[in-house]
């Protein structure tokens, strides 16, 4: 089996490890580093439950090879707290109760985050199609458009 | 899913790609954006003893107007395609049809040359390349050469490309005065395949007759369609009604869909006929200037 040893800086933090180079990036981050925060959903690139930030931008980390990333950086739900601050899109998403199970949190609140940091002051039109490569099954769409609102207008 | 096991291989040069490509033959695999390839091998639907991961290429990543052209490196980002101003305001038929390829994650890595080299019908640029009557440039050992865009499409996920030879470049002709284009895909929910897509492209001159057509079908047939016979009929004829009517009826006879989940082969092939003549009309309303 083929290995390599990749260094990948997560959530501002080096990671240096051998591993299988068919090593999918979202197994990397939760079974090698434990930030399960990464969620697998479908597993086939449609649900967006495994979205995180790739060199500032948005991908699915099921269909992303670890060794793509070598070199680079990422951001999970994980680096979103600062100093135990929760950052705004947390905080909307809980004040304007944008989850229920809380399954495509993580993926809605990066999928977002790369929304906000290009358009800050998205329309709802243009929040739901930032959002439209994640699924929530909990019928959640409205209060999460608002908890992304919610992000923008605190800036 | 976990897929089959390979070895990576990660070249820091076009050359480089292309010598690993001619020693590994058919073990090996090209991965660009790898949103179509990566799901296929964790469905071992594909299991590539090695993989060339061409995403070091950089110089591959442009979008440039030159000598009568617009070309587009391979290696391009739909995303990107979606934000170009040069595409927004010139190639609208290429922007719509960036943007409703997949969704925004996929979009950021998925390329168009990988769009056009995964050979699939179902994919959304081979039909608007067909219209546009692009070139598609593939570069072997040998150097480049260029293919026609009708030369290119061969079968299902089977294109024109040796395996020895990588797509570099989309080379399109630049749109005269009184040109205009668009893309309508129907789709059952957003980043699904079509279930019927169509590009339409348009040239009117002064008064109004239409000297270029250009009408491409996705996912209603084992290759990428063209609508030859709608074309030829719009040829030399103004824009009415009943010519764009028409053309869309001829279109709809020209698909070849077959029945499943995305529905009835008849139901296809009446789609085909309503989105040619809505795309017909939005193509011919850009023509006139609007935007």
């Amino acid at each position: 089996m083929a290995k390599q040893t990749v260094t990948l800086k997560v959530n501002g933090a080096d990671h240096t490890a051998e591993i299988d180079q068919r090593l999918l990036l979202v197994h990397f981050i939760r079974e090698n580093l434990a930030l399960t925060g990464t969620h697998i959903g479908c597993d086939t690139t449609h649900c967006g439950a495994c979205t995180v930030i790739l060199d500032g931008k948005a991908v699915k980390s099921c269909t992303v090879f670890t060794v793509q990333a070598d070199g680079k950086e990422i951001l999970t739900i994980e680096g979103m707290t600062t100093n135990g601050k929760l950052h705004p899109l947390q905080e909307g998403f809980m004040e304007e109760h944008g989850l229920q199970c809380g399954f495509c949190t993580p993926g809605m609140i990066m999928s977002s985050y790369a929304l906000l940091q290009e358009n800050k002051n998205p329309t709802e039109e243009e929040i739901r199609w930032g959002i439209s490569g994640n699924l929530c099954r909990c019928t959640g769409y409205m209060n999460i458009v608002k908890a992304v609102q919610y992000a923008a207008q605190k800036g | 899913m976990i897929p089959g096991s390979f070895e990576y291989h990660h070249p820091g040069s076009l050359d480089e790609a292309i010598a690993l490509l001619s020693s590994l033959g058919d073990d090996a695999k090209v991965l660009s954006g790898g949103q179509s390839l990566i799901p296929m091998m964790k469905l071992r639907l594909a299991e590539p003893a090695h993989l060339i991961d061409i995403n070091g290429l950089t110089d591959l990543e442009y979008i440039k107007e030159s000598d009568g052209y617009l070309t587009i490196g391979a290696l391009t980002r739909e995303a990107d395609l979606d934000r170009s101003d040069v595409i927004g305001k010139k190639y609208a038929v290429i922007h719509d049809t960036a943007h409703v390829i997949a969704d925004p994650q996929v979009r950021n890595l998925a390329t168009i040359g990988g769009n056009l080299a995964h050979g699939d019908p179902a994919n959304d640029h081979p039909a608007t390349m067909l219209a546009l009557r692009a070139e598609v440039v593939a570069t072997g050992p040998n150097g480049p050469r260029t293919i026609p865009i009708d030369d290119f499409f061969i079968g299902p996920l089977t294109t024109a490309l040796a395996p020895n030879e990588i797509l570099t470049e989309l080379r399109i002709p630049a749109p005269t005065q009184g040109s205009g284009g668009a893309y309508l895909k129907l789709e059952r929910k957003v980043g699904d395949f079509a279930i019927a897509g169509v590009a339409a492209v348009v040239t009117l001159d002064g008064s109004g007759n239409c000297t270029l057509a250009g009408i491409g079908l996705t996912n209603v047939g084992p290759t990428p369609l063209r609508a030859t016979a709608a074309e030829k009929f719009l040829l030399g004829k103004p824009l009415s009604d009943d010519n764009i009517a028409e053309g869309g009826r001829m279109a709809g006879e020209a698909s070849q869909p077959t029945s499943d989940h995305r529905g009835s082969a008849e139901y296809k092939r009446a789609m085909v006929k309503e989105m040619t003549i809505r795309a017909l009309k939005k193509a011919k309303a850009r023509a006139e200037g609007e935007q």
